[in-house]
């Protein structure tokens, strides 16, 4: 970004004129396909790895030829409804990541990091108190206080000169968790019954939401990756800065609403799927980054296969670290990814991306 | 031209040793000093046995009958003097924290000393069964290695102030998560008594909370007499502050040490009473125009802050009385989206 303008114009045409596909080296490809082993592998994990292990073999002729014995209901009505909830809030989380690091030309931007899982709980909190019972009334509350808290970082954090840099964004994603973090408090000091429910709905979890709320969600999910690779181009434009890529003909609004309308439905779907669900969104896209380069076509679709399978195999470390009981997969993600973040911090150009 | 006439030079301690005090600064903090004494006159008085401001000024005076003094002196007095001390000790944190990052919306709560004092009493509460002394204790323990983690992690060259707010907005990420994790785990009557605490609460408050805090600002004091003066300079940021004074890295850790241990002792006392350490410097540099935010008045504007915010707890939904941090959450969110939203306007957030 630093760099003298006419490098800059060069590498932009580069990655304009460079189909997506083609010029790829071998190893990026490569590396996708393991990517997509390690999601498979994953899958399998968590269908296998519990409290009851089941052989894959028992697994697959559950799947095959379902019957009416334990471990058939156990694959059925356990071990595939969390493993979907893991694919479908991994990929939303981990896509809408990348979208909003693109956005934001921000390395520390993901859903826990900007205050959206603390709206999102904040809104629970007042469906509790306010007498909603069914998780399905739940749904709606934290997908719009999701949208919301996201909605309000982003302006806050875009005020003034230069857009929304790194620290203004984490700021104002803190700022608005520790505000928001004190209402809920009080909503739940008031009330101690809302309180014991919402100290389960608060940590992330694969296990809660079955395939209603996965049909309910299905929609926005849809419409958030749709957007997300429609924007996928604009996103690599727009890391050259925001002058090169308007010189280059990119709808700077256009672009904008669109990143910031499908960071909104992923980041709220996956919320409603999984609750607040930490680091998971941060750090897929730096992995498939590692993997894959600066592009953004590369990034999205490689962290719609990373945020699962790492979502999934935090879960089924969570099954395995405190047996016999089980840590919820959002303590896992939350306590892991906090070092990855440090990292993040601590390399010396932080404010680039 | 204006700051020099309104330098006071002291020298406390004959020709060797002078200390340089503006005058604003000093009737200032006498004025705020004042009224939150007035307001906690007003608040010993008040309860199930109620006394007139004038007849709690005797009783502190030694004049009261035996009742009046157990009820004014031995029951009420701890509570009033933890919140004096705890606010003071929130202030001079905030101020310190936020100078040394020039970054208005840097305190304690937000990058994460508070989450580590909570972790810790938590710890206390829902897995030793832990009450009083032990929850002190625990709260003390979370938040000074929190506090050291924070301070290892954010040391470095060319950083400054940026790399504390994120290196605490991580750990305080993470910490949210380990209090969750507590929180899932605890049996119901755990989480009631846990819940208030977390808040920020002055009921129940004895003389081994006073204690903790009175220490821990007299060690506090020394140590900015010695070295609070480096702030002018670290305040113009990392570059100058190395070229004005060769010592400005070494001075800085101490100064944000302080900064911390102050919040900590504070958290273990009263826990992490939301804000006040963010909104009393912000007061303090609004009523001294044209300068930082200075230490002696955001302490007095701290502990005003919470006396008057406990008062308020008390009378609001009485006879129930909420704890007093959900006040100064309440209060102070607004406060701080403001500020954010003003910061970001002017270019002060980076």
């Amino acid at each position: 970004m630093t760099e003298g303008g006419s490098s800059t114009v060069a590498e932009a045409q580069r990655i304009l004129t460079e189909p997506a596909v083609g010029a790829r080296r071998p190893s990026t490809v490569a590396r996708s396909v393991s990517v997509v082993a390690v999601l498979v592998v994953a899958c399998g994990l968590s269908l296998v790895v519990g409290s009851y292990p089941i052989p894959l073999s028992d697994v697959l002729s559950a799947i095959v030829s379902p019957g009416t014995g334990a471990v058939d209901t156990i694959v059925r009505h356990v071990r595939i409804p969390r493993t979907i909830s893991g694919l479908l809030a991994g990929s939303a989380l981990g896509v809408a990541g990348a979208v909003m690091q693109g956005l934001t030309r921000n390395p520390l931007a993901g859903p826990g990091i900007l205050g959206i899982n603390a709206g999102a709980s904040l809104a629970v909190v007042t469906a509790i108190a306010l007498g909603v019972t069914t998780a399905g009334g739940y749904l709606w509350f934290a997908f719009a206080g999701a949208g919301a808290a996201a909605l309000l970082v982003y302006v806050l954090g875009s005020l003034g000169r230069g857009g929304a840099t790194p620290v203004k964004l984490a700021l104002a994603g803190a700022a608005l968790s520790a505000m928001v973090g004190s209402m809920t408090t009080v909503v739940t000091l008031l009330d101690a019954a809302t309180l014991d429910q919402y100290r389960f709905w608060a940590v992330g979890s694969l296990t809660r939401s079955g395939a209603d709320a996965a049909a309910a969600v299905g929609p926005f999910l849809a419409i958030g990756f749709v957007l997300a690779v429609a924007v996928g181009g604009s996103l690599n434009t727009l890391a050259l800065g925001e002058d090169v890529a308007r010189s280059l003909g990119t709808r700077l609004v256009v672009v904008r609403v669109f990143a910031a309308s499908s960071v909104l439905l992923l980041a709220g779907a996956a919320t409603v799927i999984a609750g607040p669900v930490a680091f998971v969104g941060l750090a897929v896209p730096h992995i498939a980054r590692i993997l894959a380069g600066p592009d953004y076509r590369w990034i999205m679709p490689l962290s719609a296969l990373l945020g699962p399978a790492l979502l999934l195999l935090a879960d089924v470390a969570g099954r395995l670290l405190v047996q016999p009981e089980q840590l919820q997969v959002g303590i896992v993600t939350g306590l892991a990814g906090g070092p990855f973040f440090l990292y993040l911090v601590r390399r010396r150009k932080v404010a680039q991306l | 031209m204006t700051a020099r006439r309104d330098t006071l030079l002291l020298h406390p301690a004959g020709r060797g040793v002078a200390f340089r005090v503006s005058k604003r600064s000093v009737v200032l903090t006498a004025a705020l000093g004042l009224c939150a004494g007035a307001v906690a006159v007003l608040s010993l008085g008040l309860g199930e046995f109620d006394l007139r401001p004038a007849d709690t000024l005797r009783v502190l005076g030694g004049g009261g009958t035996l009742i009046e003094y157990d009820v004014v002196v031995r029951d009420r007095l701890p509570r009033a003097v933890t919140g004096l001390g705890v606010g003071a000790a929130f202030g001079l944190s905030g101020a310190i924290l936020q100078r040394i990052a020039a970054n208005p919306l840097v305190s304690p709560d937000v990058i994460g000393v508070n989450a580590g004092a909570s972790f810790g009493a938590l710890l206390v509460i829902t897995v030793f069964g832990g009450a009083g002394a032990a929850l002190v204790l625990g709260g003390l323990a979370g938040a000074l290695l929190t506090a050291a983690a924070i301070v290892v992690l954010a040391l470095g060259h060319g950083h400054g102030g940026y790399r504390l707010v994120l290196v605490g907005i991580g750990i305080a990420a993470m910490l949210s998560s380990a209090i969750s994790f507590l929180l899932v785990r605890a049996e119901y009557r755990q989480v009631l008594s846990a819940a208030s605490w977390l808040t920020g609460s002055l009921a129940n408050r004895g003389a081994l909370h006073v204690t903790i805090i009175a220490v821990t600002l007299a060690a506090a004091v020394a140590v900015l007499l010695v070295f609070g003066r480096h702030l002018r300079v670290l305040e113009l940021g990392d570059d100058v502050a190395s070229t004005l004074t060769g010592g400005a890295g070494r001075v800085r850790p101490v100064l944000i040490t302080t900064a911390v241990v102050l919040a900590a002792m504070a958290t273990a006392a009263a826990g992490p009473i939301g804000f006040v350490a963010l909104v009393a410097p912000q007061i303090t540099r609004r009523l001294l125009p044209g300068g930082p935010a200075r230490l002696a008045p955001a302490a007095a504007t701290g502990a005003l802050l919470v006396i008057a915010a406990d008062l308020a707890a008390r009378l609001l939904f009485a006879p129930t009385e909420l704890p007093v941090g959900a006040v100064t959450g309440v209060l102070g969110a607004p406060v701080l989206l403001y500020l954010l939203a003003r910061a970001n306007r002017i270019g002060h957030t980076g």
